[in-house]
């Protein structure tokens, strides 16, 4: 994009400690059949060693970004702009390259452990084929490193001989993040990976991934819905709205001083127990049709701070005064600067 | 996975009971039917008690005897010697023609679901070609230009039962490719053929298998009228089909059981295979539940 970047950890450098984990620059993502981009411009990036939480409701492109980054597309959509994975583009990579970043620079956790893993294989067949047929890996050695894995992760060794039907899912999810570790990735996308699990599991399985963040060096990308989970496990966060970045900055920058009205609306609409009884709050109305042409700012239809400058002029995305690496996109960011949380 | 198997109406119908006993006990007597039948095949040589081609024509149509447990037919052979010889040929063309069908639907069905795209369109059109020629009239034919024999009319119901096979896989690859754990090999690296053949094909094995048994059935019901109609095994094989032809005649001159018996076998075992194969399907179902 043409507005100057200001966020301090996207300066990519050649020496390798400094290039982001994940880099992406203006991603417009176009399926057939709809009126609009399905991803229009986004930027993100994930510093190495750096937790980043992209939040977002369902269909607004948070799922699609992440999978981005292993080119895990729909077979007919059409993109534009950088998706730039440890410095390589992944959109223009050649089959071989592409192989050769899923088994090694780029790893995915997916939301269901029980659906991902192949209930026929044991689980040492499935952690180290990836290894032996890919990378040519010794049965002895990949076995050695599988064993460490399910250490790190905090399972025996005698779960290797295991089916995936004898562990619960709490263990299988450690099973699939031993094995997005198997490659010693760059990057971890990690998509919604508590939601099939129960709570008290969650957040250990949250606790783990963050420790192994900080063992193995890799950044992590967080997809999630959960809010008060993006502010208690991210450096940093992104907030999506159809298909673009509505306001991203600091954890604790955002969810104590949000100043796009979008992401003030989600907050406000969080369950809390100590809540009088009563309605849940909830944000009005239906986010766009990805059949309609936009305009203005898509939530401008569900917005209270909405003027007409809104509906006619796509807000750029700007930092906010005094806080350069928190940017938002909104026309009337300053009228939330009073915190207007727990009012 | 909601995966109907492909069964001709009315032979695989008979279902005694939906509860759970009743139809074990059944499952278990064909299971034993069938291992006593390939066992009889496979021993044939020690078990026949004469010579199955021994002819003894001043004893012809006599009922049985002693000597002679289940009579002998109308050119004096044993009949319980040919049943039990005749259980080899009878058994192994129904096997040649499943593994045929099988082996080869199994690959074009994977190469159609998984390729999808124009290959699907090919192979899925050229296979519904077969399905609409008859599978019997394509054995005849074959048979008419390639003469008698035992391999003739195996390659061809192979192909007839081929559409069966890869109909079947290919649904269920197309099924089978959506499930995420599909996606989770991917990301990590692997080739979709990788996928495919080491992880899809495993998955889909049982139903297809059980399919396969079903099959055999079918095949040796239309193997055994290829021989009733002299187009199969040679004159003087044991064959239970072929037995059927010889005992016409004996019919008519009120000696029916040289006939009636391989009759009895012929059904008895494509009965007990329809329940076989079915349970397994059943089972795969619920194992998918």
């Amino acid at each position: 994009m043409n507005t100057p970047t200001t966020v301090p950890t996207n300066v990519p450098t050649s020496a390798a400690a400094n290039v982001p984990a994940l880099d992406i620059q203006g991603l417009h993502l176009r399926l057939p059949g709809t009126a609009r981009p399905v991803l229009a411009g986004v930027d993100l990036t994930v510093a190495a060693r750096e937790t980043v939480a992209l939040v977002g409701e369902s269909g607004s492109g948070k799922t699609l970004t992440s999978r981005s980054a292993l080119r895990l597309l729909p077979l007919k959509a059409t993109t534009q702009g950088a998706v730039r994975v440890a410095g390589e583009d992944v959109l223009t990579m050649n089959p071989d390259q592409l192989r050769r970043l899923r088994t090694h620079t780029a790893a995915m956790i997916f939301q269901d452990p029980r659906a991902a893993i192949n209930p026929l294989r044991r689980v040492g067949d499935f952690l180290t084929e990836s290894l032996r047929l890919n990378a040519g890996a010794s049965a002895a050695e990949a076995t050695a490193r599988a064993t460490r894995m399910l250490e790190a992760v905090g399972l025996s060794a005698g779960a290797l001989r295991q089916y995936p039907g004898q562990l619960s899912g709490g263990m299988l999810q450690r099973v699939m993040i031993a094995a997005a570790l198997m490659g010693d990735p760059a990057l971890i996308l990690a998509d919604e990976p508590t939601t099939a699990l129960d709570v008290t599991t969650q957040a250990e399985v949250v606790g783990l991934l963050d420790d192994l963040r900080e063992q193995f060096g890799t950044g992590l990308l967080f997809v999630t819905h959960d809010l008060g989970l993006a502010a208690a496990i991210s450096d940093r966060v992104y907030v999506m709205y159809a298909g673009r970045i509505a306001e991203t900055g600091p954890a604790d920058a955002l969810f104590n001083r949000p100043r796009h009205p979008y992401t003030a609306a989600l907050l406000n609409s969080t369950p809390r127990p100590e809540a009088p009884q009563g309605r849940l709050a909830a944000i009005e109305g239906q986010p766009p049709s990805i059949q309609e042409e936009l305009t203005g700012c898509p939530f401008a239809p569900r917005c209270r701070f909405a003027t007409e400058i809104c509906t006619e002029r796509m807000p750029e995305q700007l930092p906010v005064p005094d806080e350069p690496s928190h940017l938002v996109a909104c026309h009337h960011s300053d009228q939330l600067a009073g915190s207007l949380i727990d009012a | 996975m909601t995966t109907e198997l492909v069964r001709r109406p009315g032979l695989a119908r008979i279902r005694l009971s939906r509860t759970k006993p009743g139809r074990s006990w059944l499952y278990l007597l064909c299971l034993g039917f069938l291992v006593l039948i390939v066992l009889l095949a496979l021993l044939a040589p020690w078990l026949s008690p004469h010579d199955s081609n021994a002819v003894d024509l001043g004893n012809a149509l006599a009922g049985p005897s002693g000597v002679h447990p289940l009579g002998v037919d109308g050119s004096g052979r044993d009949t319980a010697s040919r049943l039990i010889t005749g259980a080899r040929t009878s058994l192994l063309g129904p096997l040649g023609v499943v593994l045929f069908s099988t082996v080869a639907g199994v690959a074009v069905g994977l190469a159609a679901g998984w390729r999808g795209g124009w290959l699907d369109s090919l192979l899925s059109r050229s296979t519904e070609l077969i399905f609409a020629f008859p599978g019997l009239l394509l054995a005849i034919l074959i048979v008419s230009i390639y003469g008698e024999g035992l391999t003739a009319p195996v390659v061809a119901l192979g192909v007839a039962y081929l559409p069966y096979v890869s109909r079947l896989t290919r649904s269920l690859v197309l099924a089978e490719r959506e499930r995420p754990y599909v996606e989770a090999y991917r990301v990590q690296g692997h080739s979709g053929l990788q996928i495919c053949l080491r992880h899809v094909l495993p998955n889909i094995a049982p139903v297809v298998l059980a399919q396969s048994t079903i099959n055999f059935g079918y095949a040796l019901i239309d193997l055994a009228g290829l021989s009733f109609l002299g187009l199969g095994v040679p004159a003087l094989t044991p064959d239970w089909g072929r037995m059927v032809f010889d005992g016409e005649t004996a019919i008519q001159s009120g000696y029916p059981l040289s006939a009636i018996l391989p009759c009895v076998m012929i059904v008895l075992t494509v009965v007990a295979f329809n329940v076989v194969g079915e349970r397994w399907a059943d089972q795969v179902a619920r194992r998918d539940r």
